[in-house]
C-alpha cells in the first residue's frame, strides 16, 4: 500500500489562511489504513484547523468530506459537482490523488494535506516500512525476496558491502543491512552460489529515470472504435 | 615476470614480488594544496604509491582526479579512488578517461560511505552502478575497448585496477566470497580496511589461501596508527566496518604516550603482516596524520623501498 504521514498543522494551516470555503477530503483507501487520511483523519484535521482559524482570525468554514479514492477518476466524478463548491481542497490522499483531481477537474484548488513517503506494509501497530520503489524491473527472484533497490542504501546489486557489520546497514544499528538478510535466505535455501554471478548494472530507465512511466495494456483497452 | 597491463610503477612493484607499500592522502576541504603537497612529499621515497580518497566519509573535498594530477606532476605515483556514490556511469567513465589522460594508471573502485554522514547529507546519493559493476566496467573498458553501454571506445587505455575489501564486515563467510567476485571483476590489487583486529584478519586471509585467490590477486592489508584514545573510540564506535579488539584500546588507555603507544602497535601490525603467507604488502591509511608515514615504513624494516 501506499504509506503517508499527514503535514503538519500549521503547514496545512497556512496553506489554507487564504481560503473562505476550505474542504478537507479524506481518502478511505491506503493512507486510510495507514490512519493518516481517511474519514477519521479528515475529521480531526477539520477540527484542529477550525480551531487554530479561531484562534488566527481567519474567517471561514472548514468543511468535511471524504471517498473512496482520490486516484480514480470515476470516484471524483460523483461527487465532483460538491467539490466544485469550495475555494480550497486539502487533499488527504496520496501525491497521486491529488493529481488526480486537478486533471479531472483543472477549476478546484487542490492542496496536500499528507506527505506521501513510500509504498510498504504496516509492521506494527504505528510503523510502515518501506519495501518497493516500483523500479519497473523487479529483481526479488534473484534476492530471495528482499528488495535491494529500495532497501539496501545503495541500492547495490551485488552483495553486502563494507559498511555491513552484524546484520546492520552502515546507516545505523536500527537499520537492517538488506544483504545481510539476503545472504542469510540465500544460505538457508543453499542458494548462496547464486551471489557468485556478476549482476549487470541495472537499466534505470524502467524506473523513474525514464522519466514519469505510463503502462499500456493494449489486449485489456477499449477498443474505440477509431 | 607477467606481461604488465598498465606499467604503473604499482603493478611493476606486486609483479616483483616485493613486499609492497601504499599511503594514503587525503585532498583538502579547500583547494590550498600545500599540506597535501608536502604529506606526498614526506612518502615520495617510502611507498610505491599513494591513494587519494574521493570524498572520504561523504565530505566535499578537492577532488582526488585534481590532486592525482598534482602528484603526477611531482613525479609521485597516485592511485585514484572512485566512489560510485557520486557519479552515474557517464561521469565515472568520463572521469577515468581524464584521469588517464592527465597521466594516472592506477584506479580503485569502491562505493564508498553512505552522503548521509557527510557534509552534505540532503544531497541525492547516485549509486546508478555498484562497486563490482564499475569494476568488471572499467575491465571491459580496458580490455575489450567498450564502453558500459556498449559503445566503442577510440583509441587504447590501459590502468591497473583495484578494489577494497574489508573483512571485518558481515557477514563474514561472504567477506572471501566477495573478494572472488571482485577478483572476477577485474581486481588485480586489493587494499584492506584498517587491521586491528589480527586474529579475525589471520582467518579470512586462510580461507582466501584455501581458495588459492593470494595467487590471483594482491592483497594490501590496510594499517592505521591509532593517534589518541579518542581517536580509538571514534573509529571503534562511529566508523563502519572497523572492529578494535578491546585489548587495544586497554593498551593504548594504559600508555603514558599514546601517539608513541599508536605508532608501535601500528608496526607490530606490519611486522605479523609480513609473516602471513598471501599478504602482498601493506596499504597505510595515516587519517589526519599523514606525517608519519614515513617513520612507520621505516621502523617496521621496510626502508629503503627495493628498486624496481
Ligand atoms: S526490485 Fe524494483 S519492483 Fe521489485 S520490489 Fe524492488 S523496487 Fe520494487
Ligand atoms: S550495509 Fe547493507 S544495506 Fe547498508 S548499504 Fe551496505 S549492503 Fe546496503
Amino acid at each position: 500500500m501506499i504509506i503517508a504521514e499527514r503535514k503538519p498543522l500549521e503547514e496545512i494551516a497556512a496553506m489554507a489562511a487564504p481560503y473562505k470555503r476550505v474542504l478537507v477530503l479524506g481518502c478511505n483507501t491506503c493512507v486510510a489504513v495507514c490512519m493518516a487520511g481517511g474519514q477519521k483523519e479528515a475529521e480531526e484535521t477539520a477540527a484542529l484547523l477550525r480551531i487554530h482559524r479561531k484562534k488566527e482570525n481567519v474567517g471561514g468554514e472548514v468543511e468535511v468530506f471524504s471517498i473512496e479514492r482520490q486516484c480514480e477518476f470515476e470516484m471524483i466524478d460523483d461527487v465532483l459537482e460538491k467539490l466544485k463548491g469550495y475555494d480550497l481542497i486539502v487533499s488527504l490522499a496520496c501525491g497521486v490523488g491529488v493529481q488526480t483531481m486537478v486533471e479531472r477537474e483543472p477549476s478546484l484548488r487542490v492542496v496536500p494535506g499528507l506527505n506521501t513517503t513510500s509504498m510498504g506494509y504496516p509492521l506494527e501497530q504505528g510503523v510502515w516500512v518501506e519495501r518497493c520503489l516500483g523500479c519497473g524491473d523487479c529483481v526479488l527472484h534473484l534476492t530471495m525476496g528482499i528488495c535491494p533497490i529500495t532497501r539496501c542504501a545503495k541500492s547495490i546489486l551485488n552483495g553486502p558491502c563494507g559498511g555491513s557489520a552484524e546484520g546492520k546497514c552502515e546507516l545505523g544499528k536500527d537499520v537492517d543491512c538488506a544483504w545481510h538478510l539476503i545472504h542469510e535466505r540465500l544460505t538457508s535455501f543453499g542458494r548462496i552460489g547464486d551471489l557468485a554471478e556478476i549482476q549487470p548494472p541495472k537499466d534505470w530507465r524502467s524506473s523513474h529515470h525514464g522519466g514519469a512511466r505510463t503502462t499500456v495494456r493494449e489486449d485489456v483497452r477499449i477498443d474505440r472504435g477509431e | 615476470m607477467l606481461e604488465l597491463i598498465a606499467g604503473s610503477k604499482l603493478e611493476k612493484a606486486i609483479n616483483s614480488g616485493q613486499f609492497v607499500v601504499t599511503g594514503e592522502l587525503g585532498p583538502p576541504k579547500g583547494a590550498d594544496l600545500t599540506a597535501f603537497r608536502h604529506h606526498a612529499e614526506g612518502m615520495r621515497n617510502h611507498v610505491e604509491a599513494c591513494n587519494i580518497t574521493d570524498n572520504q566519509t561523504a565530505i566535499v573535498r578537492t577532488s582526488s582526479i585534481a590532486c592525482g594530477a598534482v602528484l603526477v606532476q611531482m613525479g609521485i605515483e597516485p592511485i585514484i579512488q572512485m566512489v560510485v556514490r557520486d557519479r552515474n556511469r557517464i561521469c565515472l567513465q568520463s572521469d577515468v578517461l581524464g584521469a588517464y589522460a592527465l597521466g594516472i594508471k592506477n584506479m580503485l573502485c569502491l562505493a564508498g560511505d553512505h552522503q548521509m554522514f557527510g557534509n552534505e547529507p540532503g544531497s541525492k546519493g547516485v549509486y546508478d552502478i555498484d562497486s563490482m559493476q564499475l569494476l568488471k566496467g572499467l575491465q571491459t573498458l580496458r580490455d575489450e575497448k567498450k564502453f558500459m553501454g556498449g559503445e566503442e571506445l577510440e583509441g587504447d587505455i590501459s590502468y591497473f585496477l583495484g578494489a577494497v575489501e574489508n573483512p571485518f564486515a558481515d557477514p563474514f563467510e561472504y567477506r572471501v566470497d566477495r573478494l572472488e567476485k571482485k577478483i572476477n571483476a577485474g581486481a588485480s590489487f586489493i587494499q584492506t580496511q584498517c587491521i586491528f583486529d589480527l586474529d579475525r584478519f589471520e582467518k579470512w586471509m586462510e580461507m582466501v589461501r584455501e581458495r588459492g585467490l593470494h595467487k590471483k590477486v594482491a592483497i594490501l592489508g590496510g594499517v592505521t596508527p591509532m593517534k589518541s584514545l579518542g581517536a580509538a573510540r571514534y573509529m571503534k564506535n562511529n566508523v563502519s566496518g572497523i572492529t578494535i579488539p578491546d585489548e587495544l584500546v586497554e593498551r593504548l588507555k594504559g600508555a603514558e604516550d599514546k601517539k608513541a603507544e599508536g605508532l608501535k602497535i601500528a608496526i607490530e601490525t606490519i611486522e605479523r603482516l609480513k609473516e602471513i603467507e598471501g599478504v602482498a604488502g601493506v596499504h597505510i591509511m595515516a587519517i589526519a596524520w599523514e606525517e608519519v608515514v614515513p617513520e612507520i615504513v621505516e621502523r617496521a624494516g621496510l626502508y629503503p623501498r627495493p628498486k624496481l
